[in-house]
């Protein structure tokens, strides 16, 4: 990928799709805070209709509006994905994408004469298919990006796919129980959790298309003491910011089992539980808090399983919230504690404090979260006070991966061309190597 | 020899005829103490469909409550009767969906008795069954405004097998299943009656999904005379 300009769409559209993803995880989250996630009982169908041909009427009824936009954004994410995988992959990735496709059409196909019941997933089937064969078609002629975004590209397209699926699933399964748990509830949680980390991917996928990335941090590695000094902190620095972005993914498993349990607030007082620091979670308890509660959305029955899940939920915000704290403060003391050796290119003054200032701003996002959690109990689950706790959540868990990232990076290849590349679109004055 | 086969056939008679006795079991459904204020469902006066259809705040029907304490919603039936369901020839309960809630709130059926649910509203609901006790089916059915009417029915004994609409996450029903005839659902005024119950010693118990969800028992004798058995709930 010579072109200059070309480099910098590419990371323009990788931005778009990290952001069209972050508005479907709010979707998403915003079907599961309302209870919504049934309120269009069928799938790919919507209401028996071609989903992109539901009547505006059906669609702005109650709980079918967010179901169902929840649904049309994400065919649109999965547009936008299939593009940035040919986009990554150059002209290389037609041919894989012209056999998937053909190979989805064809499964679709077959999947439709096999009855009835297959129906929808043939239709689902043959229309991603179409739209990759698509893609595959397109006869505009580029290299691929640097590695490993191809792979990543191609990472993305399996991700959108298969949570496509599951979120299909998780409608059409909704009431079957395997192993004692019901699947709506299962696919429920692993298509949210699974979100997050598509989520994740795509942002990756951004900074990885960045100028920042490809010029500023590559010219850093051409000193690699500079690098080492300023861009990878020392190893405990390094690990703990790891440690931490994987417990805010387990928080996050932990808060995705409770909130596919639609059983509304198991415990609603913040930050006593019941108004003790441990809540008695004995069967009687749990009967009299069942007949206590008034429950508008007339969710199902706490159990002492979810006040459990609840207490774990607030012990381990405290974790992260030390685990970030100490990030954050270990890469204050470390970047002041490094005089900056002559004069430096701005990105590398950027790159000197970038950890330090990334972490703040880590810190930050997690206070808000702590405050939008308390929140969302103080207002008895208010659905968007509980969707910006979701987003806010998703958004601490992309710092942490992309911090982590940053710090864990191996700088190779050849700097130069790339710097040259960028170059020529935006001068970059500053950058001297 | 010939008294003793008449004994018998006195006898037999007898018993026959006290098993043909029958009578109504009446009673008053009363709840002790003060229930927490309901909550507006704000959601439904949100909701540009349904807001419409309603002049006044729509609440919450946790506890429906007289003056005097009389509590509605209240099912009241015979405990360890079973395999008894004239369900199959019951006339159906129907249940409304009106101004986007449920009516009534509360039922009751036999298994195998068939409930009706009925849209009268200009928006679409859906109707989901979320039974709980294996072999009554969940079931999520979609009915549009003016659609026909569904018709479900449970096989085995549940309490409270909720009816609930995913596109207006407030709206609820609770239907008890029995499986036999015997039982009755408190009105306004909190009586009510199981009509023609056999001559006998039975286990009464009331249910009230927030002031005895699991049940207040006891015991009443039913003469030709019928029989009397109120209850006092008490607030949780
Ligand atoms: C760093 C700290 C935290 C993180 C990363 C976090 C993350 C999350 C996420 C991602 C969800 C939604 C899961 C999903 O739907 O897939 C969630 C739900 C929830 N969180 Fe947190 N949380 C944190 C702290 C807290 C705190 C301190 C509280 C309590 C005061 C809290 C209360 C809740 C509640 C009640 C829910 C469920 C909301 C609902 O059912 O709609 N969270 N959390
Ligand atoms: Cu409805």
């Amino acid at each position: 990928m010579s072109n200059p300009a070309q480099k910098i769409w590419l990371h323009r559209f990788a931005v778009l799709t990290a952001l069209a993803t972050l508005g479907l995880v709010g979707m998403g989250g915003l079907v599961t805070s309302h209870g919504v996630g049934m309120a269009v009982p069928d799938w790919p169908t919507s209401y028996g209709y071609n989903m992109f041909a539901l009547p505006i009427s059906t669609w702005f009824t109650g709980g079918v509006f967010h179901e169902h936009t929840h649904r049309l954004w994400a065919s649109w994410v999965g547009v936008l994905v299939v593009a940035l995988t040919r986009w990554l992959g150059g002209s290389k990735s037609r041919l894989p994408l012209i056999v998937t496709g053909l190979a989805e059409i064809i499964a679709g196909l077959l999947l439709l004469r096999l009855g009835a019941d297959w129906k929808g997933a043939g239709h689902f089937l043959s229309g991603i298919g179409s739209v990759v064969l698509l893609a595959g078609i397109l006869w505009v002629k580029h290299e691929p990006a640097t590695r490993p975004l191809p792979a990543l590209g191609w990472w993305a397209f399996a991700l959108v796919q298969l949570q496509g699926l599951l979120g299909g699933l998780r409608v059409v399964l909704d009431a079957q129980v395997v192993a004692s748990v019901r699947l709506g509830t299962a696919l429920g949680i692993f298509h949210g959790c699974l979100g997050q980390i598509f989520l994740v991917l795509l942002c990756v996928i951004a900074l990885l298309t960045s100028r920042w990335w490809q010029v500023g941090v590559q010219a850093l590695a051409c000193s690699a003491d500079t690098l080492k000094r300023e861009l990878q902190p020392s190893a405990p620095l390094r690990r703990l910011m790891l440690a931490t972005t994987i417990l805010i993914f387990l928080q996050l498993i932990i808060a995705a089992t409770m909130r596919h349990q639609h059983a509304g607030l198991a415990i609603p007082d913040f930050p006593l539980a019941y108004g003790k620091l441990w809540p008695d979670a004995s069967t009687e308890a749990v009967a009299r808090y069942n007949a206590q509660r008034l429950e508008i959305g007339g969710e199902n029955p706490i159990t002492s399983f979810q006040i459990i899940l609840q207490m774990a939920h607030r012990g381990m915000a405290v974790l992260i919230l030390v685990g970030v704290a100490a990030c954050a403060w270990k890469a204050k003391s470390s970047s002041n504690a490094r005089p900056h050796p002559g004069p430096l290119p701005r990105e590398r003054e950027n790159g000197s404090s970038v950890l330090a200032r990334f972490t703040m701003f880590w810190l930050a996002l997690v206070f808000v979260q702590i405050g939008l959690g308390a929140w969302t109990i103080w207002s008895n689950k208010a659905a968007d006070v509980a969707t910006a706790h979701v987003l806010v959540g998703a958004l601490s868990l992309v710092t942490g991966a992309l911090a982590s990232i940053i710090c864990f990076a191996r700088f190779t290849g050849n700097t130069e061309t790339r710097v040259a590349d960028f170059s020529n679109a935006t001068p970059l004055r500053e950058v001297s190597i | 020899m010939k008294l003793n086969s008449l004994t018998i056939i006195a006898a037999a008679l007898a018993a026959g005829l006290t098993s043909a006795v029958a009578g109504n079991i009446t009673g008053k459904v009363t709840l002790k103490g003060t229930p927490p204020a309901e909550k507006e469902i704000t959601q439904l006066k949100d909701d540009a469909n349904c807001g419409k259809m309603h002049t006044e705040p729509v609440k919450t029907r946790f506890y429906v409550v007289g003056a005097g304490g009389e509590l509605a919603d209240t099912v009241v039936m015979l405990k360890g009767i079973s395999g008894k369901s004239t369900g199959a020839s019951a006339t159906p309960l129907i249940v409304d969906q009106k101004g986007c809630e449920y009516s009534p709130y509360v039922g009751a059926v036999q298994t195998g008795q068939s409930i009706v649910i009925k849209n009268s509203d200009p928006v679409l609901h859906n109707v989901h069954t979320q039974p709980t006790v294996a072999g009554n089916e969940e079931l999520n059915k979609a009915q549009m405004a003016g659609g026909a009417d569904l018709t479900f029915n449970f096989g085995k004994a549940e309490n409270f097998l909720k009816f609930k609409c995913d596109v207006h996450p407030w709206m609820f029903s609770y239907v008890t299943v029995c499986d036999h005839p015997y039982f009755a659902v408190t009105g306004k005024d909190g009586t009510f009656t199981i009509k023609d119950v056999p001559a006998g010693e039975y286990t009464i118990v009331a249910l009230h999904r927030k002031a005895a969800a699991a049940g207040m028992e006891q015991k009443v004798t039913v003469t030709a005379e019928g029989a009397k058995a109120d209850f006092t709930l008490e607030v949780k």
